[in-house]
């Protein structure tokens, strides 16, 4: 049963302007390498050279921030929404 | 929030105009009055700034300061509505003055024609109340939220791309900050600019009222403020979503044991070097060609091929003769289309995007990539006035 991940504005350049992707997976790492396997130009965009999480990017398991659950390993079941919520400048055009 | 021993009492006309406050049993006189002795500083008079401040002048916040050094620009006026036609070319600090006396003479406005650095910050910062931060950048986001930390005071954060924002209240008491849910910046060139990305401009209407909002309701100790959440908006599907937040115990700024306890240089933190442009620095002189060769080049008729990265949108509004378009985002995925193409000339809106393209391009084999320098802005300048500029 895929999870449903819901893709950023600014990341959706990566995903063939998709705002919803789906991907399989057990834990919010496996989701994500799953996604990224699928949408490869989405990986350099979540982790560092290094295979770290990129620290401006915060991933959520619905309302919730992975990184005060099991971070990666957090587990993900039926019915949930994992969300990544990149940080924005904003503001006017420069 | 201190309240003056004695707040002054409101006027008969400020009666008048406040009376659909007062007559609320959650603001009433009293909250009238603390908004009068309250002060708010915007930081930024921009589309999110715009809102905040022309609203927080009418609820009648007593001093209204603002942070800006820039001038209007036609660019702005799809989205900073405290600014008109006719302020264009003005500085916004003024124009903005100007609106927010219109709209209510008894606050006080105070401006800082100011770029917020780590050696002033402190001191304009701290002379108010409630923050609201609406800049535009990383590096000034960061000392902002550094800077209201250290200073104790909240910060009603607000954030816009496209169609999507961001709200919530940082450096609350025992409330998280912005390094708690970031503790680093995206690395320049990561993460697209509005310049780049566009906004639509109603986002910061709604995200600025939002922070607006919740300025006037720390100020006044009412309700529920946005501390420990973190609200999302997607005006495409006319969405709300509320995340949880929680204080960082390890958080650098606001954690038990912080590391940074003064403010630190924000445009190296962000990797921001204040000389270059965005371009990638490993593309040298040998990249790049003028827009006048670009020009010589065409009126040879010598075949130049001319690659524009930018998106459609764009394309649409002006293109350099004979150009093909690929978005950049396109072009790994549609590099065959360029098989056999020898010199190639990339260009994008000013050179950032076109610079990735070209060493995309060359690392794939395309030895004859060259970034046109500055762009179409460039070419308009410098070979073609009559197109029009965004």
């Amino acid at each position: 049963m895929p999870t449903r991940i819901l893709i950023p504005t600014p990341l959706r350049v990566y995903t063939g302007k998709q705002d919803v992707v789906e991907a399989e997976g057990g834990t919010v790492g496996e989701l994500l390498a799953n996604m990224t396997d699928t949408y490869t130009d989405l990986r350099k965009h979540l982790y560092t050279d290094d295979g770290r999480l990129r620290s401006f990017v915060a991933i959520y398991v619905n309302d919730d921030d992975i990184r005060f659950l099991d971070k990666e390993a957090t587990p993900v079941k039926e019915g949930d929404t994992v969300s990544i919520i990149p940080s924005v400048a904003g503001g006017r055009a420069s | 929030m201190t309240v003056a021993a004695a707040p002054p009492a409101l006027s008969n006309a400020e009666v008048a105009r406040y009376s659909r406050h007062l007559i609320m049993p959650e603001v009433g006189m009293d909250g009238q009055l603390k908004l009068k002795a309250a002060s708010v500083l915007c930081i930024g008079a921009g589309g999110l700034g715009s809102p905040v401040a022309m609203y927080l002048a009418a609820a009648g916040v007593g001093r209204l300061g603002i942070v800006d050094f820039d001038v209007v620009d036609y660019s702005n006026l799809q989205r900073q509505v405290i600014h008109g036609t006719p302020d264009v070319g003005r500085p916004k600090l003024e124009s903005a003055r100007d609106s927010l006396q219109a709209i209510n003479p008894e606050v006080h406005v105070e401006t800082h024609e100011v770029a917020l650095s780590s050696g002033n910050a402190l001191e304009v910062l701290g002379g108010y109340d409630v923050i609201v931060d609406g800049t535009d950048n990383f590096p000034t986001r960061y000392l902002v939220n550094d800077a209201c930390v250290l200073l104790g005071k909240p910060n009603a954060y607000g954030s816009i791309f496209r169609f999507e924002g961001q709200a919530s209240v940082f450096a609350a008491k025992d409330g998280p900050c912005y390094r708690c849910l970031y503790p680093e910046p995206p690395p320049p060139g990561l993460v697209p600019s509005c310049a780049e990305g566009g906004v639509l401009g109603i986002l910061p209407g709604v995200v600025g009222t939002i922070q607006a909002t919740e300025a006037v309701k720390l100020i006044m100790g009412v309700g529920e403020p946005l501390v420990g959440r973190f609200l999302v908006y997607d005006a495409l599907r006319m969405r709300f979503r509320e995340l949880k937040l929680r204080r960082d115990p390890d958080c650098p700024v606001c954690g038990d044991n912080p590391s940074v306890t003064a403010l630190i240089d924000y445009e190296q933190f962000c990797g921001v070097t204040p000389a270059a442009p965005a371009a990638d620095s490993s593309a040298g002189a040998d990249d790049d060609a003028t827009v006048e060769q670009l020009k010589a080049s065409i009126d040879r008729q010598d075949g130049v091929f001319i690659l524009d990265v930018r998106e459609p949108q764009e394309y649409q509004i002006c293109a350099i003769p004979g150009s093909t378009l690929i978005p950049l985002g396109d072009l790994p995925g549609r590099l065959h289309e360029l098989a056999g193409r020898g010199e190639m000339i990339v260009h994008c809106k000013s050179g950032a995007r076109s610079a990735k393209a070209v060493k995309l391009l060359r690392d794939a084999g395309f030895a004859q990539a060259k970034n046109l320098r500055g762009g179409i802005l460039r070419w308009i300048d410098a070979v073609d006035p009559s197109l029009p500029k965004y």
